[in-house]
């Protein structure tokens, strides 16, 4: 009966099926357990666990969302997120305020914001139509490239990315009455953020748009045999996903606030992708699963061995992780469920 | 009756279909194609005419989905010129074409695997309408997925609509793949073996689906199976070594002594 139901939820709305069987992560009125997690977590939590870890793994997952958009649906490995995300934070402090008077032009947040976005955008635009140019390992390659380009780049030039100390003191904006920078309110801002990205990604995976992208994964070919401009459609797709990095680019100079070259150097780089591989690209919750664990592993690798060797840590659970569940968290998570429901059936 | 109401909202009985006031849907002047130093075509001429039927027949090698891959753009010719329609598109690009009412299925199918029946017949439809770049979800009532909904009827796949594409059998991919090439308003569709590797019964269904198609719409099939191209075409070009070398009715080619002896085996025998 399930299956029949099924199939004609799916038969009535384009996009409801992908290759393999999309995650049955639980639905609707599920989620308001997680939702009242979230919603209350500054009540029980101190200010560490709200911003170094709630905050904190929920910008990194909007960055890494940002990435499974690309790759997970548009089979488009771009490694250039947090440059993207990076770009809408350094232009954030070039046109508002920093520390970097002579550089830093004053303007208001609400000119600031907006243009921070936009040339970011352009900027992920741009790298689209480079990488375009390019697919599978190739795509990897160019877009690992333009991260360090852009890395290198910053360090060096003085003139307007203040080089190697970057840009300190930026801030939130202050509307609404409130200081942003506290928080509370910094932990719903980002909790709102994260929730509008991800809901984004979930309507746009069903929409036109969204079902042109995952073509383009499966067969380009055939995108072209059907009048689609494949150039157009990846370009647009690096575009809307580098559209979300920029927010999180700009969450992220709030909580910091700063950027320097380290913010978008190679670590950080591979960093967003391991946080995507980590939590799973089949389903846009799972960048931010990534994303807590990696926050988690981050913080408290400590207690379990050396601080330095928190690579080696990460670098365990992302090879065990792609080694036993190529589908990340989340596939551990299914798994876990498909387990249950075998042991169940014998008793039912 | 239902196959009538599809092809009206398909857009398979559109306006523009009939290309009145010209007389070829598809005219080649001394088209080749060349890969290094093989001449997979070699100065074809072809010309077929607005709703004709055409089967390309010949052996391996013989250069028929060469010469597909060059009308619809997919490997350019080297030299010579190709008009659809009357208007040159020989440097347009493969979107373009399709664009402009040329549709064509693959030997091999190229399908979205991870996508359903319907969102592949939905991109299909998109793909030559407005709205391709839409942020928004199709609304229930939306044209194109109307008609995609009825091309799955049309290629007889109603019971697979929901369906992900890599879960279907091989000839319902077939299928799939004709439906695909249907989508819009087609002028012309290039079927590359469109019966390659379906049971019996399959073809049966195949040859149901390409005498249904209104006859406005004019189609070049490539078709090793004999029983299959001959029975749905009006006329057949024979190729051999990248070269048309013969073209008559299905009747002439079948009792020619020359085809025979190169295409059914009796220069091998």
């Amino acid at each position: 009966m399930a299956s029949i139901s099924d199939d004609r939820a799916r038969a009535a709305a384009p996009g409801a099926a992908v290759e393999r069987a999309p995650l049955r992560l639980p639905k609707g009125w599920a989620y308001l357990p997680l939702a009242l997690v979230l919603l209350t977590f500054p009540l029980y939590a101190n200010g560490f666990w709200i911003v170094q870890i709630g905050a904190y793994s929920m910008i990194l997952g909007i960055i890494a969302l940002s990435l499974m958009f690309l790759a997970g649906y548009g089979g488009m490995v771009s490694l250039a997120q947090m440059s993207v995300a990076g770009c809408a934070a350094y232009f954030f402090a070039i046109l508002g305020h920093s520390s970097a008077e002579a550089i830093s032009l004053g303007w208001s947040a609400w000119l600031t914001l907006p243009l921070s976005l936009l040339i970011a955008t352009a900027f992920a635009t741009m790298i689209g139509l480079l990488a375009s140019r390019t697919a599978g390992i190739y795509t990897i390659m160019i877009t690992l490239a333009i991260a360090v380009a852009f890395f290198y780049f910053t360090r060096q030039n003085y003139d307007l990315f203040n080089g190697f100390n970057g840009f300190a003191q930026v801030e939130p904006p202050h509307f609404f009455g409130l200081d942003w920078r506290q928080p509370l309110p910094f932990f719903y801002l980002t909790l709102v953020v994260s929730a509008l990205c991800y809901a984004a990604v979930v309507y746009l995976r069903r929409s036109t748009f969204g079902l042109t992208v995952q073509a383009l994964r499966d067969n380009q070919r055939r995108m072209r045999a059907l009048g689609y401009h494949v150039t157009g459609h990846q370009v647009a797709a690096y575009a809307a996903s580098g559209f979300m990095a920029a927010l999180g680019g700009l969450l992220l100079v709030w909580l910091n606030t700063r950027i320097s070259p380290g913010t978008i150097g190679v670590g950080p780089v591979i960093d967003i992708l391991i946080i995507a591989v980590l939590g799973g690209l089949r389903h846009p919750i799972g960048p931010f699963v990534g994303a807590l664990a990696f926050v988690l592993l981050d913080n408290f690798a400590i207690d379990l061995i050396d601080r330095e060797r928190f690579n080696t840590v990460i670098g365990l659970c992302f090879l065990a992780v792609v080694l036993f569940s190529p589908d990340g968290l989340l596939g551990l998570w299914e798994e876990a469920r498909a387990a249950l429901t075998r042991e169940r059936r014998p008793r039912d | 009756m239902a196959e009538r109401s599809s092809l009206s909202a398909t857009g398979l009985s559109g306006a523009r279909l009939s290309g009145a006031g010209v007389a070829h849907a598809l005219r080649l002047e001394g088209v080749s194609r060349h890969f290094g130093a093989l001449v997979a075509l070699d100065a074809v001429d072809l010309e077929v005419t607005a709703g004709e039927r055409r089967a390309v027949l010949g052996s391996n090698g013989a250069g028929k989905t060469t010469l597909f891959n060059a009308i619809t753009g997919d490997f350019p010719p080297t030299a010579g010129r190709i008009q659809f329609f009357g208007e040159d598109v020989t440097s347009l690009p493969v979107h373009e074409r399709i664009r402009r009412g040329l549709r064509r299925t693959y030997q091999h199918s190229l399908l979205f695997r991870g996508l359903s029946v319907l969102d592949n017949l939905y991109l299909a439809v998109r793909g030559v309408s407005r709205g391709r770049y839409s942020f928004r979800r199709p609304r229930r009532d939306d044209a194109a997925l109307r008609s995609a909904r009825e091309l799955v009827h049309l290629v007889h796949l109603d019971h697979v609509a929901g369906t992900v594409v890599a879960n279907l059998a091989y000839g319902q991919q077939r299928q799939l793949e004709i439906g695909m090439a249907l989508a819009g308003a087609p002028r012309m569709v290039l079927f590359d073996e469109p019966a390659a590797g379906l049971s019996a019964r399959e073809r049966r269904e195949l040859i149901e689906i390409l005498r249904s198609l209104p006859r406005h719409i004019g189609y070049i099939i490539i078709e090793h199976d004999l029983d299959v191209a001959l029975r749905v075409v009006d006329r057949v070009t024979m190729m051999h070594n990248g070269r048309i070398f013969k073209e008559g009715t299905p009747g002439e080619i079948e009792n020619d002594p020359q085809v025979q002896q190169i295409y059914l085996g009796g220069g091998h025998g």
